[in-house]
């Protein structure tokens, strides 16, 4: 069995950042990603869309520089192994013993810490009619320019909030240029006098770097001829066998692509299907696990850096992954106490820094809570076992407390995606029915495997590793 | 077929892998997964879920929704979004539940 200091899973900033921090400390790291290629989601194919003049900016800049420098620390006697295409799919936690399936082949690796750097996810945002083909996440339409160059051809809306949104309608109008047909609208969903509540939040002159990031893009948005609605209530996406029209109080649009975005969430499904401890967070409306300053969870065994232990951006995520790192070689015995502290003293400079802004762009940006909860009964909730919200509601009157009880009532949860698009949404239209905070009706337990595997890729495990 | 979602821009991206998407040949950039080509092919439904039989194609594109679960070089319930083409791969919607077994009716029961 293959042996690591430190196996890190997700090879985003936070990753990258970790893995570095930690071969340059003597540790002996391996680092597994889905992806085939670094960047995570914030800068996924960096290296291949270094071509791309719809990408310029920090994409390009940043992140390239970012996946330059990860590749550079991967040389021989590096200290690195990179595993890309890899999942990570289960982890004893009394051995210290992790799972990962690569290319039909599973492999039991044992680690003396681990470090979860799983990013983040977009919010899904249930509105009526978001299964209807052609309504998308904002994040799948980058994905899918970032890694293949695509555009959304046709008649376009972006709805929701959020600073991906105005970056995103950017790259995008940019892409369209000479291919796309039709306009492109953004219908926010913010709410009146958000602004001022986050005004009051503070932030603005430690985080101005960021906010005038923001403005630049707003600015260019409206230069290149985005049509912007706002104070946008009750969407609805309509149309037979696809979407063909946005509806909301007052007003329609035709589109042939409906992109939504109700900011990211951390990816909690690892962490809480290892049963670590995790806090609902009020002022981002998600879970989020319970994090020391260094990023330990409550298991010895396990660490969390970047968005998945909560929203703070690329930059606070690589400062965690760094200060993740450092303490991984603290409690391995490499790094004494206070060479640890001064050590991580620049990343945590550089964290709050990065976190600034933060406050302003929770309150600016709270989702309202009918994303949280959907007003309208008949809208489904749970994509894989087409459950609706009226379903929920009726589970909570019958007697489910929470999320877990409900996957008996209903099989919300019990699908494809094991719940990491109805959690949330089934725990929130909960509470509400019961008359309890979101922390109350808790959060799903997902098991081992975290991602399906085959009975061949479970039979592929070595035969002297079992048992 | 109806008309794509999607376009690809080659002289951002060239289009240097040949895919078939329900047969039909699709060009696609080095690195881009088969739910990418799907929406390129314009095909108008990449699953039809097991529950109702109702249309999807690819949500979250990141691995999270599952709705882009297809038949890929002939093996069913492969999230499209999280695998890479290569030449020649075939990619087919899946409709209702993948076969229990290797030769049964996809959809039946198992």
């Amino acid at each position: 069995m293959r042996a690591y200091d430190l196996a890190v899973a997700g090879a985003g900033p936070a990753g990258m950042a970790a893995a570095i921090e930690a071969a340059s400390l003597g540790l002996s790291v391996l680092v597994v990603d889905e992806q085939p290629a670094p960047g995570g989601q914030v800068f996924r194919s960096v290296e291949s869309a270094a071509g791309d003049p719809a990408l310029a900016g920090e994409f390009l800049d940043a992140g390239g520089a970012l996946a330059r420098g990860f590749r550079a620390a991967l040389g021989p006697g590096g200290g690195i192994d990179y595993s890309p295409r890899t999942t990570l799919w289960h982890v004893d936690l009394a051995a210290g013993v992790a799972s990962v399936l690569r290319e039909g082949v599973s492999e039991e690796i044992a680690v003396s810490r681990l470090l979860l750097a799983t990013g983040a996810q977009e919010r899904p945002v249930p509105i009526p009619g978001w299964t209807l083909p052609g309504v998308m996440g904002a994040g799948a339409a980058q994905i899918l320019l970032k890694t293949a160059g695509a555009v959304p051809r046709g008649p376009l809306v972006l709805a929701g909030q959020g600073p991906l949104t105005w970056l995103l309608a950017v790259q995008l109008l940019r892409a369209r240029e000479g291919v796309g047909e039709g306009p492109v609208t953004l219908l926010e969903t913010g709410g009146k006098g958000a602004l001022w509540d986050a005004v009051r939040a503070g932030g603005l002159w430690t985080g101005r770097r960021l906010l005038g990031k923001g403005v630049s893009l707003v600015r260019e948005a409206r230069r290149r001829g985005l049509r912007v609605v706002r104070g946008v209530r009750d969407l609805r996406a309509e149309g037979e066998g696809r979407v063909r029209r946005v509806r909301w109080a007052g007003g329609e649009a035709a589109c042939d692509t409906l992109l939504l975005h109700e900011g990211v969430v951390p990816s909690t499904h690892v962490s809480r299907a290892l049963g670590l401890e995790h806090r609902w967070d009020e002022a981002q409306r998600c879970w989020r696990p319970a994090l020391d300053a260094w990023g330990a969870t409550s298991h010895d065994l396990v660490a969390v850096a970047g968005d998945g232990g909560g929203i703070g951006g690329w930059e606070a995520a690589s400062a965690t992954g760094r200060i993740a790192a450092i303490d991984a070689a603290r409690r391995l015995g490499r790094l004494p106490e206070r060479e640890a502290a001064a050590r991580a003293a620049p990343h945590r400079a550089a964290l709050a820094a990065a976190l600034a802004l933060r406050p302003f762009l929770d309150r600016l940006y709270a989702p309202a809570p009918e994303v949280l909860a959907p007003r309208d009964d008949s809208t489904v909730v749970c994509r894989c076992e087409e459950l609706t919200a009226g379903q929920v509601r009726q589970a909570a009157r019958l007697g489910a407390t929470g999320p877990n009880q409900a996957k008996a009532y209903l099989r919300a949860g019990m699908g494809p995606c094991q719940g990491r698009m109805c959690g949330t949404t089934v725990a929130a239209l909960i509470a509400e029915t019961r008359g309890v905070p979101i922390a109350e009706a808790g959060a799903l337990r997902p098991r081992a495997p975290f991602k399906p595997l085959t009975v061949g890729e479970l039979a592929a495990l070595q035969p002297e590793e079992l048992g | 077929m109806s008309a794509p979602l999607f376009t690809a821009r080659p002289e951002a991206r060239p289009a240097a892998v040949e895919v078939l998407v329900e047969g039909r040949p699709v060009a696609v950039p080095e690195g881009a997964s088969a739910a990418a080509a799907v929406l390129l092919a314009g095909t108008p439904a990449i699953r039809e879920t097991p529950v109702t039989g109702s249309p999807r194609l690819p949500y979250c594109m990141m691995g999270i929704c599952f709705d882009c679960l297809a038949r890929i070089d002939g093996v069913a319930n492969r999230q499209a979004c999280m695998v890479t083409v290569a030449p020649g791969m075939r990619i087919e919607p899946q409709r209702g539940a993948r076969a229990a077994r290797p030769g049964d009716r996809p959809g039946a029961a198992a």
